[in-house]
């Protein structure tokens, strides 16, 4: 099966028989079908890196199983003169490494593809239309690496060097990704590059090229860099000055915080080795959301991250938040739901149930970040939102944006000051005489509040969650509940105009336009340049970066015929969300382009859907 | 510093403590739980304490979850920040707040139903963790809230109003803080005046987890014959284990002792704890034997006040964590936000 798509019941791509005889240069994918566990992760990131070593653009896509060692995995890697980094669905080239599902694998091939796979699998038996390259794996192995208990790991570095050679790779560039990958580890740089170097012997005297697939050196990753969306919102949170992180781990949002503890060692300890930061392992998400908004009461930048369930499980917290205004940064990784779901598949599906979790009359500030640049951007400016409106602030990426590797520009340093919002010292109060908390002096709907330790004896508030006035005193009166409600809906007003605008990516004055948000972009650009390509057609785009939404979304929705909702879910989240911002006779433009099997979404499920609708 | 209440021309001045503030600065808004409630008593208690030890006011963040208890906290020390959050969820908000604020002096108000059946997963980690704070269980084995149904720590066969038995045993609260990790655990009576105000004055002094289980009577619906939390009941019940010295460290101890009849305990910040045995073999510092005497208790029908439990050495989690000294909350941003150098590093690594 794999990520064919076939076993799960899409159509079969159109392309035709790649022609053997022209050569296709920087333009294909390669899938590498391993058991989970194998330690192929180091190969197929060497691999990834060896090619943007070459300059040419490329991402890779881990498709992995809930499951600590033993079960299938595949890695994809996509390599694109054009700088597409979307899910591509076609597979150009296989290395066939697990046993179990290497049959399915090469089954699923379209003709005209590439297998390299362990020779006492025989694959040729099942396709004569597939180009085939049997290498005997456990040979090469045993004779570069002495240690037996080592071949297992070592094994998936032969394959980086047949494919190396055979894509004509360079084996510098290869070496340079190797030290990168083992940095210091000089004996396991020897061992994995020996290994690699087995494997380009073994493809330049045995494995004749039969295959149109060439890497050729571009200039095109210069300067760029490597990440995952996970590190890069670690690092806008470090950079925002984040103080408190407390956590519960869950899949796909752990190494979020990984990362932050990391970055945080490396950057936050002072000279003295004291640290200016707090971790803390919660005991489930209840806690860990108890703890951010317990520090940002007292006046913390305070951080966790979570997936679907722990989103579920912050619901009653994140109304107290909401409703005693008190700051927080909350960053959820999706994961396909409902209920525990599929774990380590990539969903867009928590849209709803965050913008409105809790009880009540709740609305959460939610930021949708598109890519690794945005989560760390957006990981930074969190912090400076939550804080100016005294609110949690969410900040939904994904598993595909949050645990692949993208390329991107490198991140620019946010040179403007914190904001660290309206708080009141001892000298404002000494001036003031006082303060309400929860009064609207300055129209905008947000309060001034103070820090517990603020050194005046009117500094005090009591903070609840429960009916309160402007002055935080306990209340049950129509009046003040409703006045406290309507001043909440005016700061929700005013957060429309500080949270990401959208972006509104082409815009020729077409008929038809599509709105999408977070990593959907990818695909959603590369289906409508093809759109453009094959059909003529220029459509409109606007990407949504945060909800609440402003008025640019209402206008462009205004200046369409037709608007599509492109996004990774059942129930057109995003879609629905704007139907209940839009007036009756706009809402009725929308229609859904929707993709929820648990993989990225990728080009041509958009576009054939495009094609369809549109009657082209 | 200003107080808010000025003396009226004439009238004699009040007594002020040791930082120069009457008792009044201590005070909180008019309760609203019924007249007589035990939690009435407690609060007084910590007004009394706080004002003894000389505690700056705005020194304090006064914590509470959900119920009768946690909304004891509107009823004393007005000038202090307090945060009435969700709940079973106290320990959570409490834990973020400290790490925010370690300087701070923070104060839990909690329930028997907060704490031993909603909040009991929160409440566990918290103990376990040693966080520097005073945890009170005003417990009175009652939702008094909702009308009157049992609590976790309710005693077998105790009854209601409406003579339904409790047939579930109860949890004992101090057994288990002192098994998971508090490092301060004792047991008080609302009604016991000098025992419950030392214990808390010693609360002030300890550093790390002081976890108090005061029985507090709800007069509403659970102080009736049948009921094991009654003031009759705990009049006729109470056996303490030990009589409580407190000598602050700003007093001298002037006080002479028979070795052998009592144990002394040096605090944090200098206070003395005196703790007179009324047991012969009870030790509050050996962790088993103190688990043991109330297992021994439960079985016999005793409901044992005192410090069962004591150790001020251990280090609190805000010692592992090795903090710089400020608040985390309140550090600048040239500490907090790293170089641009800093990440020009980082993305030199990512290429």
């Amino acid at each position: 099966m794999a990520t064919g798509d076939l076993a799960l019941g899409h159509e079969q791509s159109k392309s035709a028989v790649i022609d053997a005889h022209s050569r296709v240069v920087n333009d294909f994918s390669i899938q590498v079908a391993t058991v989970n566990g194998s330690g192929s992760q180091s190969a197929n990131s060497v691999l990834l890196k060896s090619i943007f070593d070459m300059g040419v653009p490329v991402s890779g896509k881990n498709l992995f199983p809930s499951n600590i060692a033993g079960l299938p995995t595949w890695y994809t890697i996509r390599a694109s003169k054009d700088g597409y980094v979307a899910r591509h669905k076609k597979i150009d080239i296989l290395v066939a490494m697990n046993a179990e599902t290497a049959r399915e694998d090469i089954l699923g091939l379209h003709p005209g593809s590439v297998a390299v796979y362990d020779e006492a699998l025989n694959l040729r038996q099942y396709r004569d239309d597939v180009v085939c390259y049997p290498v005997p794996f456990d040979k090469i192995t045993a004779a570069v690496c002495p240690e037996a208990k080592l071949r297992k790991l070592v094994r998936n570095m032969v394959y980086v060097g047949v494919v190396a050679h055979l894509l004509q790779i360079d084996m510098t560039s290869v070496e340079t990704a190797l030290r990168k990958q083992f940095a210091k580890k000089q004996k396991a740089m020897d061992l994995n590059f020996g290994a690699v170097r087995a494997g380009a012997d073994y493809a330049a005297e045995h494995l004749p090229k039969q295959d149109p697939f060439f890497i050729e050196r571009m200039n095109a990753t210069a300067g760029k860099i490597i990440i995952d969306g996970n590190s890069a919102a670690a690092l806008g949170a470090v950079f925002a000055g984040v103080t408190v992180v407390a956590w519960y781990p869950i899949t796909p949002s752990t190494s979020t915080i990984e990362a932050t503890i990391e970055y945080l060692k490396k950057f936050r300890v002072n000279q003295e080795g004291k640290a200016t930061f707090a971790v803390v392992q919660a005991e489930d998400e209840l806690a860990a959301i108890g703890m951010v908004l317990g520090a940002g009461w007292a006046g913390a930048r305070s951080m966790t991250a979570t997936s679907g369930p722990g989103i579920s499980l912050m619901a009653e917290f994140s109304g107290l938040g909401y409703f005693a205004e008190i700051p927080g940064v909350i960053f959820d990784v999706q994961r396909t739901g409902p209920s525990t779901g599929m774990p380590t598949r990539t969903s867009q599906a928590d849209l709803l149930s965050t913008a409105f979790l809790s009880h009540g009359d709740t609305k959460h500030v939610v930021l949708l970040p598109g890519s690794v640049k945005e989560c760390f951007e957006f990981g930074y400016a969190a912090f400076d939102l939550a804080e100016r409106l005294q609110t949690p602030v969410f900040v939904l990426s994904d598993l595909d944006l949050g645990m692949n590797n993208w390329m991107s520009e490198p991140f620019e340093y946010p040179a403007k000051p914190l904001d660290r919002g309206k708080v009141l010292t001892a000298e404002d109060l000494n001036r003031l005489g006082g303060f309400a908390r929860y009064a609207d002096v300055d129209g905008d709907g947000i309060g001034y509040r103070t820090l517990p330790g603020t050194d005046h004896p009117k500094a005090a508030y009591f903070t609840r969650g429960s009916g309160h006035n402007s002055k935080a005193a306990y209340t049950e009166k129509p009046e003040e509940y409703v006045e406290v409600m309507e001043r909440l809906a005016r700061k929700f007003k005013t957060a429309q105009t500080l949270v990401p605008a959208p972006v509104l990516d082409r815009n020729s004055g077409a008929k038809i336009g599509v709105i999408a948000f977070g990593t959907s972009d990818f695909a959603v650009n590369e289906a409508l340049d093809e759109l453009k390509s094959q059909h003529k057609l220029d459509v409109d785009y606007l990407r949504v970066r945060a909800y609440p939404f402003n008025d640019a979304v209402h206008e462009f929705v205004a200046s369409h015929q037709r608007i599509y909702v492109v996004e990774q879910n059942r129930d057109a989240q995003l879609a629905s969300l704007l139907k209940l911002d839009l007036a009756a006779d706009q809402a009725v433009k929308l229609r859904s382009i929707l993709h929820f099997n648990g993989l990225p979404i990728d080009a041509e499920s958009i576009l054939n859907e495009l094609v369809v609708k549109e009657g082209l | 510093m200003a107080t808010a209440t000025a003396t009226p021309a004439g009238a004699p001045t009040p007594k002020v403590n040791r930082i120069g503030l009457p008792v009044i600065e201590y005070r909180g808004g008019k309760t609203t739980l019924c007249a007589g409630c035990g939690h009435n008593a407690i609060s007084e208690r910590i007004v009394d304490a706080l004002f003894e030890m000389g505690i700056q006011p705005e020194r304090v963040m006064k914590l509470s979850g959900i119920g009768c208890s946690s909304k004891s906290p509107a009823y004393f020390l007005s000038r202090a920040h307090s945060f009435n959050s969700v709940h079973g969820r106290m320990p959570s908000v409490a834990t973020g707040a400290v790490m925010a604020n370690h300087t701070m002096m923070a104060l839990g108000v909690s329930g028997d139903g907060d704490t031993a059946s909603i909040g009991m997963g929160q409440f566990v980690h918290m103990m376990r963790r040693n966080l520097p704070m005073i945890y009170i269980i005003e417990d009175n084995g009652v939702y008094g809230l909702t009308k009157g149904q049992f609590s976790a720590t309710a005693d077998l066969g105790s009854k209601l109003k409406t003579g339904v038995i409790n047939d579930l045993p109860p949890i004992d609260t101090c057994a288990m803080a002192i098994q998971l990790g508090a490092t301060f655990v004792g047991r008080s009576f609302s009604g016991d005046k000098k025992q419950l105000l030392s214990m808390l004055k010693a609360a002030i002094a300890h550093k790390g987890t002081v976890m108090l289980d005061v029985i507090s009577p709800c007069v509403t619906f659970n102080d009736h014959e049948g009921s094991t939390k009654s003031y009759k009941f705990m009049q006729e019940h109470d056996e303490p284990i030990n009589e409580l010295g407190f000598v602050p460290s700003f007093e001298e101890i002037d006080v002479e002792y028979d070795a052998g009849t009592t144990i002394d305990v040096r605090l944090h910040d200098g206070s003395s704890l005196r703790l007179r045995k009324l047991r012969e073999d009870f030790d509050p510092t050996d962790k088993v034997g103190s688990v043991r005497t109330l297992m021994e208790a439960h079985e016999n029908g005793e409901v044992l006040t005192g410090v069962f439990y004591i150790n001020p050495e251990k280090p609190t989690f805000i010692d592992q964590l090795n903090l710089v000294d400020q608040p985390l909350g309140t550090l600048p941003e040239s500490v907090t936000k790293p170089s641009q150098e800093a990440l020009q590093k980082a993305m030199a690594s990512l290429q």
